[in-house]
């Protein structure tokens, strides 16, 4: 199971890279993907949204379901991969680099794992 | 296999519509076509091979075992199809004068009464076209209520975690905002999350019991206790009445809207694209906002009448009235003895099939189980990587409809089996071996498992690329 170093993780499976203090970059861990099975279509947020902690902020459909995504942080969505759209498999290649949004003016978090702390979570699961 | 506009052949014909009775009509001018529809030209025997061919590429009950779960995939007896094509009911029109349609319309009466005995209701109404239509307007009859009552800031509905997908569907298209709830160790609703999610927002609650896993909620009493305390009203998903129907009634469990699926539970055939029915049953607090034209008997006849405050219609009509007249035949042919029996057989049915193979495959939940049972097959697939699938597509090359898969989500490699009443012992058994055949197989020639189905007419879909790419209609060759 790929879990980079450098991210933060959810225990609802999302992973954060925070590009400054108060934006970050929000996607789905290898994990999560390897659970779904082949992604079919990402419902994105919507550019100018809130969100907010543990509340569902996008859903993604596979082949077995629509599972709801967990925003891991509060804030607002400023930029959205709307590549994604076109290719929602991308999420299933390269969990790490197919990000789903970005958000900013983040005022609050879900409590983050680091790295060796999500390998042990999900062995557990 | 080809389509009929690929064996359409220019000057063939057939004689199977039947005369124009009607006066006929000129269109206006601006609303005719200016060239030939594109229609097939077919033989009768060419239209009658391509759908005899058709139906030996499927699998329906009529083929083999077919327990699909949450489905009451029951085998639906020919006394029913019988009652429906009898010309009184099949030729009525709607808009016929109410004096000649007495009889259709004391079916739909009695149809009623006998269902609000089943369910614990006070009325109900025929209009919604299947389940999920009736939990639309279950959920329209709920909101229509808060409505009323000036009831303002009540915009959630509370949904457990093991719920059928469309609860939580139906209640967002309504504008509702949907709550989760856990699933305890039995399987049942987590009462003090249920406490917790109560409030003055709180519209009601949409439960179905027993639930996806298989299991009567004990607790049935007191939840909807709490939400009735909390000012909300409770929806019960028909979806698995035939576990308890006779036996125990949603009215009694403190429920104040049911829908039924009367072509799961009561005679009609499930699938192949309907017509169902998803009649809505509702306790006298709802009774007001009832869909317009509801059938009532008064002294002299029968009639329809709009209830005071109705939300209008939900379905041209009076709903798919056929398939009302089979379940009308289902339940007098059964009677106050056989409703309840066809329940008891379908748990029994279920807890024996279950018993056969629990040694080998883990169940979802412990202990004795309703109408259906939920295999988890994730141990099976870290042992030998044979997942739910692959088994699923074993069960098809031995004549097997697969049960349903990957549902509850809850349940990791699910697999959701529901026998129904109307399989035998031996059917059963049958069944049983063939899953120990497939857990075997599983450990000694996984490949093959992942390799299935290969006896069946097409092998294993491109699912994906059908999600990912859908190609929904038919591109005409050019020319």
């Amino acid at each position: 199971m790929n879990i980079p170093a450098n991210l933060k993780y959810s225990k609802s499976h999302e992973w954060v890279e925070f590009l400054t203090d108060t934006c970050a970059r929000v996607g789905i861990t290898d994990f999560a993907q390897s659970q779904m099975g082949d992604i079919v279509y990402i419902n994105l947020p919507l550019e100018g949204a809130d969100v907010v902690c543990g509340e569902s902020f996008t859903d993604i459909e596979s082949v077995k379901a629509v599972s709801d995504v967990f925003s891991p942080v509060s804030g607002c969505v400023s930029n959205v991969n709307g590549a994604l759209d076109d290719a929602p498999e991308q999420m299933n290649q390269s969990p790490y680099e197919a990000w789903i949004c970005e958000v900013q003016g983040i005022s609050a978090t879900e409590e983050l794992m680091d790295a060796a702390a999500y390998q042990a979570f999900i062995e557990e699961q | 296999m080809k389509l009929l506009y690929e064996i359409s052949a220019e000057g063939r014909a057939l004689s199977l519509l039947p005369k124009l009775d009607v006066p006929r009509a000129e269109l206006p001018e601006n609303l005719r076509r200016t060239s030939p529809a594109r229609l097939p030209q077919l033989s009768e025997i060419d239209l009658s091979r391509h759908y005899t061919a058709l139906s030996k590429r499927t699998h329906g009950v009529n083929d083999g075992f077919y327990p699909l779960g949450s489905c009451t995939m029951k085998y639906n007896a020919r006394v029913n199809e019988e009652a429906a094509a009898l010309p009184g009911f099949s030729r009525v029109h709607p808009l016929q004068p109410v004096h000649t349609v007495q009889g259709s319309l004391r079916l739909l009466t009695d149809a009623e009464t006998m269902l609000c005995e089943i369910t614990g209701m006070d009325r109900m109404s025929f209009q919604p076209a299947a389940g999920a239509h009736g939990e639309l307007l279950g959920l329209l009859l709920i909101k229509a209520y808060h409505k009323h009552h000036g009831n303002v800031g009540r915009n959630k509905i509370i949904v457990p975690d093991s719920a059928h997908g469309t609860n939580p569907a139906s209640a967002a298209m309504v504008g509702y905002q949907v709550i989760s709830v856990p699933s305890n160790a039995e399987g049942g609703v987590d009462l003090d999350a249920l406490r917790a999610a109560v409030g003055e927002d709180t519209a009601g609650l949409m439960l179905t019991n027993p639930n996806t896993l298989g299991v009567f909620d004990k607790n049935i009493l007191e939840i909807t206790q709490i939400v009735h305390e909390a000012g909300g009203l409770n929806y019960y998903d028909g979806a698995n009445l035939n576990a308890i129907m006779g036996v125990a009634r949603p009215g009694d469990m403190g429920f104040d809207v049911v829908h039924l699926n009367l072509h799961k539970t009561f005679g009609t055939p499930h699938g192949g694209g309907g017509p169902g029915a998803g009649p809505v049953g509702v306790k006298d607090c709802l009774v007001p906002f009832l869909p317009a034209h509801q059938p009532i008997k008064l002294d002299d006849g029968y009639a329809f009448e709009d209830a005071a405050h109705t939300i209008g219609t939900v379905k041209s009509f009076y709903g798919n009235f056929l398939v009302v007249v089979r379940a009308l035949c289902y339940i007098l042919t059964l009677g106050r003895e056989g409703i309840p029996e066809a329940a008891e057989n379908a748990v029994l049915n279920s807890n024996y099939m279950m018993h056969l193979i629990k040694d080998i495959y883990p169940m979802a939940t412990d202990g004795i189980c309703m109408h259906e049972f939920v295999m988890a097959l994730e141990p099976l697939k870290k042992q030998t990587g044979v997942s739910a699938m692959d088994i699923a597509k074993g069960l098809l090359d031995r004549g097997i409809h697969p049960p349903t898969m990957y549902f509850p989500l809850i349940v990791h490699e699910a697999l959701m089996v529901e026998p129904t009443e109307t399989e035998s012992k031996s059917t059963l058994e049958q069944a049983a071996d063939v899953l120990r055949e497939l857990h075997k197989l599983a450990h000694d020639d996984p490949e093959s498992l992942h390799q299935a189905p290969i006896h069946t007419p097409v092998r294993r879909l491109d699912e994906v690329g059908a999600a990912r790419n859908p190609r929904l209609r038919y591109a005409f060759p050019e020319g």
